[in-house]
């Protein structure tokens, strides 16, 4: 029953095939075999789980139809959980049990689905290896050497290796998309505005967006039915009305316009190309046009990114000072000391690289050069793809510029790890929409294909990719559950 | 970024940073400062910056209260608290 989809797993609950708590419990177990390998989980919240399983039962003996009642799904750790541990993978947040939880969180409750934990990530969503954790990497099931990505990696791993139906996950500047793709699952990421992100802890309040990984397509959109929409408790929140997201998942692509922007292809990796260039020719198959496309400031979002992002993450992270909640160092000798030693001891070494470099581009005398010009080039790269969204429909290129590396690799090496959000980047610069799919593997490596929308159409994005994913079986592929 | 900017940031930013680690962050800070100076080629003449996707007004919204006092909820979490008040060291001499 664990290999079913959301959808699947909806009809089985209802035909009365097996029962919530039956299906929660061959989750758990799944966990408590696979996750001391792999690291995906850092709560694991079985009784809970147990208990509104067995009451969901009851609410669908007592007629209760909503469709994902009784079904697992897991959080990643930065979304906030009433009564549940959100570390946000530091030793900074290493006891913090929020006061509240996340609109998205109560959403799924709303909707009757059951907590089976909280995921592991880089921490704060710092990273893109899963290998800034407080609580030790995420191991990539398809290759225990190799990181699943990040920084959702643990709730793609999760489902992945099948531990839970379905997960959330947030994408500031590829982490959603970057570990699906690393992972062989499906990750969207919603306009900016489209989910809430009240209770997603921040980290670049401008650039943060919660999503969800799935198994495929048809999965993300029953998810995106419950997490988007309006809430008045995120001023950044946009107020239009969410379809039926599963509605447009059949609709033809005769016709339809995939623009392919040239530097995407520039330096690719051959192997890589040819992956990217069989999903092409699945669409052209299916009637869709190519047409290559200019975005001629893409090739900045890297660094513009990497001044915005830490700009924000050195405003937000101020409010950890040991005061208030989570570590505070021990026997401070003054205020001073207790700040500096508590965010000196409690932060990990990218996050306190990143609060340097946001410190110093907003330190005086920086901000013009810095801050205000990467502004400015943000609004080219926002224009880049309006215009290119006049011609096409869609656009669509590799997720990453390789499969999975290995643990280690990179993480010496801050800006080589950058690099490795190169194509994600410019999406959340923009506050567009955009999905990884599954697009075939390199030897036993799985890798993604990105297809970015314009605002708000990710009805559109989940079309293309539920079209893909009715004419090839890439997504159904599981790794081996080695040791 | 020489080791008295490191240490100027690492203040600002309210960071202990020890004698011993100044050399990496000195490097690895340069090394990234380096890397998004790129930015400045680019030609951004007349464009307006773009702080935020969303371009819109702050709501407003019904002045009445939502939520009731909540401070023996928020500072059950909080490392020390005594008589409603967060606990640091003296200030005042």
């Amino acid at each position: 029953m664990r290999d079913k989809t959301l959808l699947e797993l909806s009809r089985a609950l209802a035909a009365k095939e097996f029962s919530c708590l039956e299906l929660t419990q061959a989750y758990l177990k799944q966990i408590e075999t696979r996750n001391p390998i792999l690291n995906a989980f850092i709560s694991v919240t079985k009784e809970l789980a147990l208990e509104t399983a067995s009451a969901a039962d009851t609410r669908r003996a007592k007629g209760e139809a909503l469709p994902l009642l009784g079904i697992p799904i897991s959080h990643k750790d930065i979304l906030c959980t009433q009564g549940v541990k959100t570390t946000c993978g530091s030793k900074i947040l290493h006891n913090f049990i929020a006061p509240y939880s996340a609109t998205v969180v109560k959403r799924f409750e709303q909707a009757g689905m059951i907590l089976l934990g909280k995921t592991n990530l880089d921490e704060f969503a710092m990273g893109s290896s899963n290998e800034n954790s407080f609580y030790g990497p995420v191991k990539n099931p398809w290759d225990m050497e190799r990181v699943p990505g990040g920084s959702s990696g643990g709730s793609a791993v999760a489902v992945a290796a099948r531990m839970t139906p379905a997960a959330t996950g947030t994408d500031t500047g590829g982490s959603i998309r970057q570990p699906a793709a690393l992972t062989n699952t499906t990750g969207l990421k919603p306009t900016y505005g489209r989910v809430s992100r009240f209770g997603l802890v921040a980290f670049a309040s401008s650039l943060d967006q919660a999503g969800p990984i799935t198994a495929t397509a048809e999965d993300a959109a029953l998810l995106m039915n419950v997490m988007a929409g309006f809430d008045e408790k995120d001023s950044t929140s946009v107020d239009i009305p969410v379809p039926d997201y599963t509605q447009d998942l059949s609709k033809a692509l005769k016709g339809k316009v995939i623009g392919i922007p040239k530097i995407f292809f520039k330096d690719l990796e051959p192997t890589m190309a040819l992956r990217i260039e069989a999903v092409i020719s699945a669409y052209q198959k299916m009637g869709a046009v190519v047409k290559d496309i200019d975005l001629p400031n893409v090739s900045f979002s890297v660094p513009v990114y990497y001044v915005i992002a830490p700009a924000e993450c050195s405003s937000n992270l101020a409010r950890y000072d040991g005061v208030r909640f989570g570590y505070r160092a021990k026997a401070p000798k003054d205020l001073y000391d207790l700040y500096t030693r508590t965010r000196a001891e409690g932060f990990g070494p990218e996050v306190k690289r990143r609060i340097m470099i946001g410190t110093y581009v907003l330190s005086s005398g920086y901000y013009d050069a810095y801050y205000l010009k990467a502004q400015k080039v943000r609004q080219l790269i926002r224009q880049d793809f309006q215009k290119a969204f006049e011609t096409v429909d869609i656009i669509l290129g590799p997720t990453t510029p390789t499969p999975a590396f290995k643990l280690g690799d990179k993480i010496q090496d801050p800006i080589s790890m950058y690099l490795s959000d190169i194509y994600t980047i410019a999406v959340n610069l923009a506050g567009l929409p955009a999905i990884s799919i599954p697009a075939g593997f390199i030897g036993h490596l799985p890798v993604g294909v990105q297809m970015i929308a314009n605002y708000f159409k990710e009805d559109r994005l989940l079309n293309f990719a539920h079209q893909y994913q009715q004419v090839t079986d890439w997504h159904k592929k599981r790794p081996k559950e080695t040791s | 970024m020489d080791d008295a900017e490191v240490k100027k940031i690492s203040d600002l930013a309210r960071l202990a940073v020890s004698e011993n680690d100044l050399p990496l962050y000195r490097t690895q800070l340069s090394n990234i400062v380096h890397f998004v100076e790129k930015i400045a080629s680019a030609e951004t003449g007349g464009i307006s910056p773009m702080a935020h996707p969303v371009s819109s007004a702050l709501r407003m919204r019904e002045d009445c209260i939502t939520e009731g006092d909540e401070r023996e909820r928020f500072q059950s979490i909080a490392p020390s608290v005594e008589a409603g008040f967060y606990l640091v060291p003296q200030v005042i001499p």
